[in-house]
């Protein structure tokens, strides 16, 4: 049976714009009411929720009221082993084993009989409340945040219903019912939750649960609780979509445009349809695709093919170029305000002295492990099944039906766990998962087809981190003391065009300025000012988006000032928190955990930073030295605030990681073109961090009872400023050019 | 007609000599733990070891493999495999887990030939496998913990 689909609105990206808030608001989650549906499946119990219609920001357009076996959040089968229904995508940040933790901690189910699988297709159900509940999707690090009530309360919900059962059969008072490790039990009594399963869902859904004090919590919060999916891992076992084999599938390899906004010409693929192995070539929206029985024939006859482009709209800029307009826009005053707090030029024009300083960053590519890859196939009943890592699964439904024209309600699209992400799943027109569904299309659905990019493909296929310009301005009065800050952002939107469109208001993209506009300094002089550029390349979000740019030039550059005035960079910074305990404290821990203002070995220094982003507060201190002009960071300490911390191994893993990414990225990380061309096709010439470069990390986190948020993200932003901090200190050389290898000699 | 030994048994393959290691045994095999990243020995997803050495099968050839013998992920046996595994597990080494395999596959190697591996042992032997979670601070806890514990 295929899921009750919600139909996406037309006006999707006005809906976005009118739901989605720009900052979460963490007390959200804790007054939503729920209404809830349950069914009997199979013999199993099935429990969703339905956020309660109350206001018009939490309305949704979704129909079904009923919660189906596909629309719920738990699945319990009579063998006991116990489904959870995943709305949030794991790219390998943890969310599946977040989620887990969530229900088997409400549940009691235990962890041996435990599974979590990706659904979609009713944004009721699904949709994330960081988002306003417009869609569902996964971003800017709300798994746990948009699903810390939600799974608790079915899971909870569940276990209610589960005791009824059992107490009602056995004859016995529910109060005296336990449920642990998956067996409900009372005195010598005991049986699997499967047993009750199908007599639960027959019983009332209980109007309100209480959920575990936190005192009681044996799951959330262990520290010692390993990922449930990490076994598989070791053992080559963990399928992605690059493994999804069926019967009788082909394999296609795409040509994309060597010019960003080219489009195809005319095609000669004579020789590679003569040879073996090479099944058709097709031309579809997006290229040319060569499909092929396997692999190695779709890349052998991909060789023979000639295209001829049309490039009349394509972007025949190279990076040189196209930095040095940016460059120069930061001469002019900025297209739209951000920010305007006091009277900044003013302020300047008064002051006793003024700090100025340019940045300049590149593009990034997402780089993943695994290259974009996703699956279709059309069965003989009509529906169409599309596997792959299906970020924001509803919109891709919608564009699959889009480009086939196959109605929304017999598309099923499998949700993989994929190869890293960070950021690239998530795009807006679907671009992988179009050219399966297009390719199967152009084929006349003979066979399943997989699309497979090759790393060539990936890394030359767009959606980068934006390039950007920053230029900041400080003005000091004669004490020191900061009385402006003017910061100056030139770069590409990531949402005008696509279905976030709708988010930039005013001229402002907020994820442009994100981490610049909420500067928490006590500043009372503040302009934030934004160019948004037009240029071709296609951009997206990059791990933690609009901070992996802003974090740098803030906290460089207030380690200048710190510098100008002669004082210490983190009593600078504790002064002008007060009104922000959060960043104050993880600042305060990382500086006491790292030594700070102790003595350091010879020829090495620490350099700190501190950054929120998505509402988690993370602070780190990086130990540099310089080995023959290269820099060589040894140990990071990293204090982190994420709120009540569900699992803290998986929070210390993704700031391990976090410091990794952003460290690789601002070493070396870059993506340039030439005439338009990318430069870097592989992993020879974009160089991502390997382990002979990766510090020891060292992670705090801070004890909190505040709803959670984040951790994929916000473990990368500090680490680029408070290196170049670091680096400062050993050398007088301020890096405002990245990646470093090439700012250390600019 | 290419034979060699996979994973312990005689196998055969009826494919193109010049094909890749890594997409005759994904492809033609079936065993997909052995993951594609690159294809230009960059990245080390695709690690197996060939005579007992661990070689990039994006750039091995089928022809290259007459009579060799060749472990995947999936063939992993012996005593320092397992111990790797599950210190790799008790660590909770893999997040996203796609080059894990080539990861497990390096570190075997090098564990095999090198009972007591310094930090730029790891280096050497390591350096080719990338690894974009950044899992890198795990790997290295976890090689020496396996060291140790196939000492005691």
């Amino acid at each position: 049976m295929l899921p009750n689909t919600t139909m996406l609105p037309e006006n999707l990206p006005e809906m976005i714009a009118k739901r989605v808030p720009q900052r979460l608001d963490l007390s959200s989650v804790s007054r939503r009411g729920f209404l809830l549906g349950v069914t009997a499946s199979a013999g199993g119990l099935a429990i969703g929720f339905r956020p309660a219609q109350a206001t018009e920001a939490t309305s949704t357009e979704a129909t079904s009221d009923a919660a189906n076996p596909l629309e719920a959040y738990i699945e319990i089968a009579e063998d006991g082993s116990v489904t959870v229904l995943s709305s949030q995508f794991d790219m390998g940040q943890g969310s599946y084993h977040g989620l887990a933790t969530l229900v088997v901690e409400e549940l009691g189910c235990g962890w041996e009989k435990l599974s979590v699988r990706g659904v979609n297709g009713n944004t009721a159900l699904y949709g994330n409340i960081a988002f306003g509940g417009a869609f569902q999707g996964s971003g800017g690090s709300t798994s746990i945040f948009t699903s810390w009530d939600r799974y608790r309360q079915a899971a909870a919900t569940a276990r209610a219903m589960l005791t009824q059962a059992a107490a009602q059969e056995w004859g016995v008072p529910a109060g005296e019912i336990t449920i642990a490790d998956g067996l409900i039990g009372h005195g010598d009594k005991a049986a699997s939750l499967g047993a009750f399963a199908a007599a639960a869902a027959k019983l009332p859904v209980p109007g309100d649960v209480t959920l575990k004090a936190p005192d009681t919590w044996t799951e959330i919060g262990n520290p010692d609780l390993k990922r449930y999916d990490r076994v598989g891992k070791t053992k080559g076992q963990q399928d992605f979509t690059l493994d999804v084999k069926l019967p009788g599938m082909l394999t296609a390899v795409m040509i994309h445009p060597p010019k960003f906004g080219a489009t195809v010409k005319s095609v000669d693929a004579a020789q590679a349809k003569a040879q073996p192995g090479v099944v058709d070539v097709v031309t579809i929206h997006r290229g040319v695709a060569v499909v092929a029985k396997d692999m190695w024939s779709a890349i052998t006859g991909r060789d023979l093919v000639t295209v001829e482009w049309d490039e009349s709209q394509a972007e025949t800029r190279g990076t040189e170029q196209i930095l040095s307009e940016y460059r120069a826009l930061l001469d002019q005053p900025p297209q739209a305000v951000a920010r305007n707090d006091g009277d900044t030029a003013a302020a300047l024009a008064a002051a006793d002295r003024v700090l100025e300083a340019d940045y300049e960053f590149p593009f990034l590519a997402h780089a993943a492990m695994e290259p974009l890859n996703a699956a279709a196939r059309m069965n003989a009943d009509g529906t169409l099944e599309v596997w792959g890592g299906h970020q924001m699964p509803d919109l891709y439904q919608h564009i699959v039906s889009q480009v086939t024209g196959v109605d929304m309600a017999n598309i099923r699209m499998h949700i993989m766990k994929t190869g890293g992400g960070f950021g690239r799943r998530a795009v807006g027109d679907a671009d992988v998962v179009s050219e399966a569904v297009a390719i199967g299309q152009a084929i006349g659905w003979k066979a399943p087809v997989k699309v497979q990019w090759t790393r060539e493909n990936d890394m030359r296929g767009g959606r980068y981190r934006p390039a950007y310009t920053h230029r900041l301005k400080a003005g000091l009065d004669k004490d020191g003391n900061i009385v402006a800050w003017e910061n100056h952002i030139v770069g590409q939107s990531i949402m005008a065009g696509g279905p976030f469109g709708g988010m930039v208001q005013n001229g402002i993209d907020p994820t442009s300025v994100e981490g610049a506009s909420n500067l928490p300094y006590a500043i009372p002089n503040l302009s934030v000012g934004l160019t948004t550029t037009d240029v071709k390349v296609p951009v997206l979000w990059w791990r933690s988006v609009g901070s992996t740019h802003t974090a740098y030039t803030t906290e460089a550059f207030l380690d200048e000032i710190a510098e100008a005035v002669g004082k210490d960079p983190v009593a600078l910074r504790l002064d002008l928190l007060k009104d922000h305990p959060r960043h104050a404290a993880v600042l305060k821990l990382a500086a006491e955990k790292a030594g700070w203002g102790k003595p350091v070995a010879e020829g090495r220094a620490l350099g700190i930073a501190v950054h929120e982003s998505f509402q988690s507060y993370v602070a780190q201190v990086a130990e540099v030295s310089m080995e023959d002009g290269e820099i060589r960071v040894h140990r990071v300490v990293c204090a982190v605030d994420c709120g009540i911390a569900v699992n803290p191994d998986t929070i210390k893993a993704q700031m391990e990681g976090g410091v990794g990414f952003g460290l690789g990225a601002i070493l070396r990380e870059e993506i340039t073109m030439t005439d338009g061309e990318v430069d870097q096709g592989n992993y020879d010439l974009y160089e991502p961090l390997r382990i002979d470069a990766m510090p020891v990390v060292e992670v705090h986190i801070v004890d909190s009872d505040a709803n959670p948020t984040g951790v994929g993200e916000p473990g990368v932003p500090p680490i680029g400023p408070a290196v170049a901090n670091a680096v400062a200190k050993l050398t007088g050389n301020r890096i405002r050019t990245l990646p470093m290898a090439k700012g250390m000699t600019t | 007609m290419t034979k060699f030994t996979l994973n312990g048994t005689e196998h055969t393959l009826d494919v193109d000599p010049g094909m890749p290691l890594l997409w005759a045994l994904r492809d033609h095999v079936g065993l997909t733990g052995t993951k594609f990243g690159c294809g230009l020995a960059q990245c080390g997803a695709c690690t197996v070891h060939v005579d007992g050495v661990p070689m990039r099968s994006c750039q091995t050839f089928v022809g290259d493999i007459e009579g060799a013998s060749v472990t995947t992920i999936e063939g992993l046996s012996d005593k320092v495999a397992e111990t790797v595994q599950q210190v790799w597990a008790d660590l909770d080494v893999p997040q996203c887990g796609y080059c894990q395999s080539g990861q497990i596959m390096s570190a075997v190697a090098l564990l095999t030939e090198t009972q007591k591996p310094s930090d730029a042992d790891i280096d050497d032997a390591m350096a080719g496998n990338l690894c974009r979670c950044a899992t890198y601070h795990r790997i290295r806890a976890a090689i020496h913990e396996a060291a140790n514990r196939l000492e005691a």
